[in-house]
């Protein structure tokens, strides 16, 4: 896990700890102090996600390890006008952002184990995708496609009983 | 449902096609991209894609006249057109030209998944609709037409080839062989078959009644005609009339019918507006329709206007072969709508059934099977059950020289074995009798 911007790095190590937990290999995570105004679009004044992808795969050290990039910052691809978050599918590098999983972006009060929930859910989420699963539909499994932060709240951290099958079959 | 549907994303910029690749993958869709409308166009000349997402601004050809050749494509494939520079004039176009939606780039996420999952729905909406359809025709052909001999055979063949064309068809056989139900498979096999099926029993109507049946009445057109009145052949239009026992309509009404069937309009009775309706003609009759036009009571131009395609049920008696598969369609028939447990049939009461000539044919039989599981004692039909008297199951085992040898005995005894007078009343030589007497070793009882 690559965390880029200033973070507590007892709130990365619970976030690598549940990771770990849920799927079973090891996990363990670096600061980068990458600049990221080269990844700044001044016309969405948001930050480009794809190219933040492209940067997290170019760190990527061998085949096996899987990268996800953890950032401050709103991310947006084209299309969107905005994500929690993005993969490659199959692939080996993923990103997210706490930015919109913040309590205070929504006028409501700060809350340090929301956010932490919310945030292990989005990299889960996100490594998931990397080992090639697909959204589920079952509503509390973590690899629902979350559209909304309360969509994140709804969900679990676990990976539904199907989810687990495939994940073990690919990993 | 998400594993099914197929997408095409057509978009000149990169960053979109990839974007929109990389989400909808992430949903379990099956994705694809073109750069171009012609690229697209080509792609879904080799294949079908449930949802087509286009740019409305495109190098050469642009999203609108893409949408509009896709929709000569293929009219079911879904077409959402997406552009950056939104305005009401080019949606309210999209939307006129049967876009599915239009969305502005870029959109809101949740936006985007509910407007394809939207679409997702509407599409295994339609083909569950189709599938539903399919079945209903289905089921009703099976459950109608039970047989598999060479004669029921030959007419399920014909219903097959008829009902794909437009023309009049006769259907003629004995009563209770099934000629509605040949006309209802007719009817349900062709291309009218979401349309009414119309029945009317010519037979059993006045000429009058008949003739406001089939052609509708105004208000006041006689005494008890308080409403305007729809008649048989407008509430036929776009399906299949079934005229059955046409052979007993009245020469007024044949003149009448086969200037409705030339010109396919009438007029209401006391009415004067002219009604044009689209149906197909089915007739029925038990009788020989052919020997009718020869003796004058049946008008040639309308039997040859009727009789285009000519269908004959065989009389149950000459396809014994089907009466098993027959026996156990009644009974599941019936025990399904009495809410019974299935039964069975005795065999010795099946080769009974099988050596009965069933004069009233199948609805006969179906009758008996019926009547079987009411009365019986809930496991199996036996012989019993069946409604022929004891004579019937006596005289059909009795063999003809049997019955001869009996016969013959009852006369000689009459005539107090006078040979004369015996060979007299049976109508046959002395000479004959005496071979008789001698082949049956017949002796005078003491």
């Amino acid at each position: 896990m690559i965390s880029c911007g200033p973070s507590e790095k007892d709130f990365l190590m619970k976030v690598a700890l549940t990771t770990e937990k849920e799927f079973r290999i090891p996990v363990s995570f670096e600061e980068n102090h990458v600049d990221l105004n080269q990844f700044y679009n001044p016309g969405r004044r948001q930050y480009d996600a794809n190219k933040l992808l492209s940067f997290i795969a170019d760190c990527s050290r061998d085949e096996l390890t899987k990268l996800v990039g953890l950032f401050r910052v709103d991310l947006f691809i084209p299309i969107l006008t905005y994500i929690f978050g993005q993969a490659m599918l199959n692939g080996h590098s993923a990103v997210a952002s706490v930015y919109r999983l913040r309590n205070e972006l929504y006028g409501l009060k700060k809350d340090e184990t929301l956010l932490l929930s919310r945030t292990t859910k989005e990299v889960i989420h996100e490594l998931g995708h990397t080992f090639g699963l697909i959204h589920c539909h079952v509503p509390s499994c973590v690899m629902r496609s979350s559209t909304y932060v309360e969509d994140i709240d709804q969900k679990s951290h676990h990976l539904c009983t199907r989810c687990r099958a495939s994940f073990e079959e690919r990993r | 449902m998400a594993e099914k549907i197929s997408i095409l994303i057509v978009d000149d910029e990169e960053s979109v096609r990839d974007s929109l690749y990389n989400w909808f993958i992430e949903d379990g869709y099956e994705v694809e991209c073109a750069e171009h409308a012609k690229k697209a166009l080509a792609l879904l000349e080799n294949r079908k894609f449930d949802i087509v997402l286009a740019d409305i601004k495109m190098p050469g050809m642009d999203g609108m006249e893409m949408h509009k050749r896709i929709r000569a494509l293929n009219k079911d494939t879904i077409v959402i057109i997406m552009t950056a520079f939104a305005s009401v004039d080019t949606a309210v176009q999209a939307l006129k030209d049967g876009a599915y939606d239009y969305v502005t780039k870029p959109f809101d996420p949740d936006d985007l998944s509910h407007l394809i999952r939207n679409a997702a729905t509407q599409i295994s909406l339609r083909s569950e609709n189709e599938a539903l359809k399919i079945k209903v025709t289905t089921l009703e052909d099976i459950d109608d037409l039970v047989g598999q001999s060479e004669a029921i055979r030959k007419v399920l063949k014909q219903v097959e080839s008829v009902a794909q064309s437009n023309s009049s068809v006769i259907i003629t056989g004995e009563s209770g062989t099934g000629k509605e139900l040949v006309a209802r498979a007719i009817h349900s096999n062709s291309p009218r078959k979401f349309f009414p099926l119309i029945s009317v029993h010519c037979g059993a109507l006045t000429e009058s009644l008949l003739e406001s049946e089939l052609f509708g009445h105004e208000k006041g057109a006689f005494t008890g005609a308080t409403f305007n009145r729809k008649g048989r052949f407008e509430m036929a239009d776009g399906g299949t009339i079934f005229l059955d026992e046409i052979a007993t309509i009245s020469p007024k009404m044949q003149i009448e019918l086969l200037r409705v069937l030339e010109t396919k309009s009438f007029v209401r009775v006391g009415g004067n507006k002219e009604i044009t309706s689209d149906f197909r003609v089915i007739c029925a009759t038990n009788r020989d329709l052919k020997s009718m036009v020869k003796s004058g009571t049946f008008r040639e131009d309308l039997f040859y206007r009727l009789n285009v395609v000519n269908i004959t049920i065989p009389p149950l008696r000459e396809r014994p072969d089907d009466i098993p598969l027959l026996v156990n369609h009644f009974i599941r028939k019936y025990c399904t709508s009495m809410s019974r447990d299935m039964i069975t049939i005795e065999p010795g009461a099946l080769k009974h059934l099988e050596k009965f000539e069933f004069p009233g044919n199948v609805r006969e039989l179906e009758n008996m099977i019926e009547r079987a599981i009411v009365i019986g004692n809930g496991k199996e039909i036996r012989l019993k059950d069946l409604p022929m008297g004891k004579e019937a199951v006596s005289s059909s085992v009795e063999s003809l020289d049997e019955l001869e040898k009996r016969h013959i005995v009852q006369i000689l005894n009459k005539y107090g074995w006078n040979v004369s007078r015996s060979a007299k009343a049976l109508d046959v030589d002395r000479v004959t009798l005496y071979n008789k007497i001698k082949k049956y070793n017949l002796k005078q009882q003491e």
